[in-house]
């Protein structure tokens, strides 16, 4: 089972904001603070931890778009 | 005939149409009489010239094949030769279409819409090999529809199936319906007033003056930054225009085709610009361009430093969408040219967020808008040629 805050926190560490674990429903791309690069950064991330590999078209802004939303789509991915 | 160069154009879509919107208002599915109009339509486009006609349905049956062959292939095997393969089949008539006519083959093969029916195809075999199809089956008639959906084949906006083939499948219901309908009319007059009225009168009545014939400004220089403003202005509107009426008549088919601009002047900096300006094709070339390259590099750890290879992913991606406007040496240095904003960019947001020394108000705001503004018009400038003359 994966921890939802595990996920926050990798997310916090990508954006380089700590909102993003206190406000697990922040829009991250209306908010700018996650951004081409940093999708790829946090992928290539989520592949090294946990083990999960997410292609990056599969990664659609519109259904990752918040934290909770993220921690959702991998849950279902483990 | 030219998509939505002439009246009589609008004429035949009013008409043909007409039955789709009596359908959308009762609340039942055009989908079948659409796509039969559809053909009709593309008849209508392709038909003055025989070359084209052949030259695209040829063209689709061998981008077909390629999307059915590699997405049969994919179901349980997944080499990256033979993707590799795929990708350069598809683009390989695009590339040749670019390059025939500086060997002097011209007309031999070339046709309206080659390039975003190109687009659309590359997205297919790549989201196939990321396994985005594995649960679908491609239907032919749906999958020929989104290659040549008659409102977008010509100039874009470039749909993604995904969107395409949830929107076609729907029914939407009366009220939903109407509400498409009232905005795909919004956006067709926001065209006409765009394109015939004001990209039409900036055109004729002072672009065409400049910047030699402009007797009112005596210095060539200044007669030339005028040029740069008013080509920017008049590019905007002209193709702000076009994208509003293919946008339009993709509701009025039920087919919520993305927005292509979002008042790209007032980009408060160069990234900005790009998720403003042309947007179904800079996200085209950021999520097939930039990002798969960025990432397949980042995973490979062929390079220590993750800024460079992200630069390395920018200059790639302009270098390629600039020659895509043409094999023309201002078309890419145009790319070029938005290569290194990009990556300037970058190096000082990455600096300043250090430093703080650039702080977030109503001021600063202002003064990114107006410096952004000039670098973008000057990038026009480029793409307009006018520089190498």
């Amino acid at each position: 089972m994966m921890e939802k805050q595990k996920v926050y926190e990798l997310l916090a560490e990508v954006c380089q904001e700590d909102v993003v674990v206190e406000q697990p429903d922040i829009d991250l791309f209306e908010e700018g603070l996650l951004d081409s690069f940093g999708i790829i950064t946090f992928l290539v991330e989520v592949e090294e931890k946990f083990g999960i590999s997410v292609s990056i078209t599969e990664f659609t802004r519109e259904e990752w778009n918040t934290p909770n939303r993220i921690a959702e789509q991998l849950a279902e991915r483990v | 005939m030219i998509p939505y160069g002439s009246f009589i154009f609008f004429f035949l879509i009013g008409i043909f149409l007409l039955p789709t919107i009596i359908l959308g208002l009762l609340g039942k599915s055009s989908k079948i009489y659409n796509m039969l109009v559809s053909i009709v339509i593309l008849a209508v486009i392709f038909g003055n010239s025989k070359t084209g006609a052949i030259s695209i349905i040829l063209f689709t049956i061998f981008q077909i094949a390629l999307i059915k062959g590699y997405h049969y292939y994919r179901k349980d095997r997944n080499n990256t030769v033979v993707f590799c393969t795929m990708v350069l089949m598809a683009i390989l008539p695009l590339v040749l279409v670019k390059v025939l006519p500086l060997l002097g083959l011209n007309h031999l093969f070339g046709f309206l819409g080659v390039s975003y029916i190109t687009f659309k195809a590359v997205q297919m075999i790549i989201e196939t090999r990321d396994g985005l199809m594995k649960k679908q089956t491609l239907p032919m008639g749906e999958l020929i529809y989104f290659l040549l959906f008659f409102p977008t084949v010509s100039s874009g906006p470039i749909d993604r199936w995904k969107r395409f083939e949830k929107d076609v499948n729907k029914t939407f219901s009366k009220e939903e319906y109407k509400e498409l309908l009232y905005l795909g009319i919004n956006s067709i007059f926001r065209g006409f007033l765009y394109k015939f009225i004001f990209a039409f009168l900036i055109y004729n009545k002072i672009l065409v003056y400049l910047p030699d014939h402009a007797t009112y400004i005596h210095s060539p220089f200044w007669a030339n930054v005028a040029y740069m403003y008013v080509y920017s202005v008049y590019l905007f509107f002209d193709f702000a225009g076009y994208s509003a009426f293919a946008i339009g008549v993709s509701y009025l088919m039920g087919v919520k085709t993305p927005e292509n601009f979002n008042m790209p002047f007032i980009s408060k900096n160069i990234k900005d610009f790009w998720n403003r300006w042309h947007m179904s094709l800079s996200f085209w070339f950021r999520d097939y361009v930039y990002m798969r390259f960025v990432f397949w590099m980042t995973k490979k750890k062929w390079i220590k430093n993750r800024y460079t290879v992200s630069n390395i992913g920018y200059f790639l991606l302009f270098f390629i969408m600039g020659i895509w406007h043409g094999l023309e040496w201002h078309f890419v240095i145009y790319g070029l040219y938005h290569a290194v904003l990009i990556v300037g960019y970058d190096y000082f947001d990455r600096w300043n967020r250090k430093h703080k020394l650039w702080p977030k108000n109503k001021w600063t705001h202002g003064v990114s808008v107006f410096i952004t503004f000039n670098f973008i018009c000057f990038g026009f400038y480029i793409f307009s040629g006018q520089l190498f003359k």
